[in-house]
């Protein structure tokens, strides 16, 4: 596989996953999946909802521990890198109680204010830099925590359908911030999203994720900027929708991830 | 015009209920059908007022009781607020601590006055035990019932961005378990009120409810009654300093933004 790899985007990290299982006590939601991501490559991952691609998401972060197999980054595992390694959630978990500037700044030690209203700036929100959260809107929230995420120069970018919230004119220029910070800074991003579209529109290489295991790997070879709605989009579009499609749904079953919100795991 | 006369009413219109019950009262003693005896008129209050202000008297008598409540209540509050942290933040505190608080708390406080009174004599020791007992639990329960409650979402989130033990506490875990800690502190502000009041009219020498029973004996129900009025007014100023204390600290949350939405 060549994937585009122009020579400024050295950043990223490359990422290797080794049949890597992930079981929830009976139900087995990664079989031994095995991926290649070179550095700096924009990947999405797609699939129908309770495939797996959350579950991958969270392991790479780190969030969950894998059954079996291995994660490695370059020369060492993922978890050596994990200061290098930054997840956006769906929901942009700012803290309502801290300032936009001091939601950007968490977790940084010295004087990080400079470097926090620059990464405001490369979203677009340094005006709002002394404003409440709650004062934003959907869209904003989720530039807040695009830029938190930024502040830490990460090498792999983890996006957790971070743009599934919000209105569709919104998405678009979310996309483009994204994409356009992506071309800047070289860093490796994986994308999980439900939208085909949105995945062919902004990532080099998409993969499909079924059954626990990888369905579908393409190629997105379209020169950037790309036009919106382009036929060779469509196409790659209709190919990874028809394999969707293809394959009968997974019977719908409960979302295994999320703690009740009675059952706070144990802070300290 | 009209509107403003219509502002100025609606302003007012809480107001016109109290003052007739108020007048009803003052006249219904003053015509002699309600004996002074049995209720004094509100002049006569206020006029009692007056006399132990000018006298400097009140000063002694508030002093003391707003110092054995606030004494009551950052002994007994402090322990409810270290006590609600352990059991909140740690498996096998709420192990430890959990089920025996909870057990202690459905005794009723005031029965243990004679108990108290035992322990302590009758001096400030007793007193401020039972504040202390009274508003310990409200604060416990609620702390731990706020650690609880903070939203796993932004644990996890601030877990991955490198925050843990005490930056995960103080910036996330306290902030998050705040609205309800404060929701305790109210609580445990109408509670200390009450056990005070109980416990002043046991055995005091000074304070409010020393000034009622006092009066009670000399059958200065004028007095009686503004001891009532002073309890209702300290009352009033602690619940509208927390409310205070809830407007600086939670000023970040959506419901007390609904003016200055930027501040």
């Amino acid at each position: 596989m060549t994937a585009q790899q122009p020579p400024r985007l050295k950043n990223g990290i490359p990422l290797t996953v080794r049949s890597l299982s992930k079981s929830f006590g009976d139900l087995q939601v990664l079989k031994n999946l095995d991926l290649q991501v070179p550095a700096g490559q924009f990947i999405a991952v797609v699939g129908r909802s309770g495939c797996g691609k959350s579950t991958l998401l969270r392991l790479l972060a780190g969030l969950d521990q894998a059954s079996g197999g291995e994660l490695l980054a370059g020369n060492g595992t993922l978890a050596d890198n994990r200061a290098d390694t930054r997840l956006m959630f769906q929901d942009s978990r700012l803290l309502p109680w801290k300032k936009v500037i001091d939601n950007v700044g968490l977790g940084l030690g010295g004087n990080w204010r400079p470097q926090a209203l620059e990464a405001l700036e490369a979203v677009g929100l340094a005006d709002k830099a002394d404003k409440w959260p709650a004062t934003l809107s959907g869209g904003q929230k989720q530039r807040v925590a695009l830029a938190r995420a930024l502040i830490h120069k990460p090498r792999l970018l983890l996006l957790d359908e971070p743009l599934g919230a919000l209105d569709a004119l919104t998405r678009i220029e979310m996309q483009q911030l994204i994409e356009s910070l992506w071309q800047q800074h070289g860093f490796t991003v994986l994308l999980v999203t439900h939208d085909v579209s949105e995945a062919v529109a902004v990532a080099d290489r998409v993969i499909l994720i079924e059954q626990g295991q990888i369905g579908l790997d393409l190629l997105v070879d379209v020169p950037r900027p790309r036009a919106h709605g382009s036929f060779q989009l469509g196409q790659l579009e209709a190919q990874v929708l028809n394999r969707v499609l293809a394959n009968p749904a997974n019977p719908e079953r409960p979302e295994h991830l999320q703690p009740l919100p009675t059952q706070l795991r144990w802070a300290l | 015009m009209q509107s403003t006369q219509h502002a100025l009413l609606l302003r007012l219109a809480p107001w016109f209920l109290p003052l007739l019950l108020l007048s009803a009262w003052q006249l219904a003693v003053s015509s002699g059908w309600l004996s002074s005896r049995i209720l004094p008129a509100p002049s006569a209050v206020l006029q009692a007022g007056w006399q132990l202000l000018s006298s400097g008297e009140i000063w002694q008598h508030l002093g003391i009781s707003t110092w054995r409540a606030f004494v009551g209540l950052a002994i007994g509050g402090g322990l409810g607020l270290v006590l609600g942290f352990v059991s909140g933040l740690s498996r096998w505190g709420e192990r430890l601590l959990d089920s025996s608080v909870q057990m202690i708390r459905n005794v009723p406080h005031l029965a243990l006055i004679p108990l108290v009174i035992l322990w302590f004599g009758i001096d400030e020791t007793a007193k401020i035990f039972l504040v202390a007992l009274g508003t310990l639990f409200p604060i416990y329960l609620n702390t731990y019932h706020g650690i609880r409650n903070v939203d796993a979402g932004l644990v996890e989130m601030s877990r991955s961005y490198g925050l843990s033990g005490f930056s995960l506490f103080w910036q996330v875990i306290l902030p998050g378990a705040l609205p309800s800690i404060l929701v305790g502190l109210r609580f445990a502000l109408g509670f200390m009120w009450l056990t005070l009041i109980v416990a002043e009219t046991i055995s005091a020498s000074a304070g409010i409810g020393y000034l009622a029973m006092n009066a009670r004996e000399f059958l200065q129900t004028d007095v009686v009654v503004l001891a009532i009025v002073l309890y209702a007014l300290l009352g009033k100023l602690a619940d509208v300093a927390a409310r205070l204390l809830e407007r600086t600290w939670l000023r970040w949350h959506p419901a007390y933004q609904t003016r200055r939405a930027d501040a």
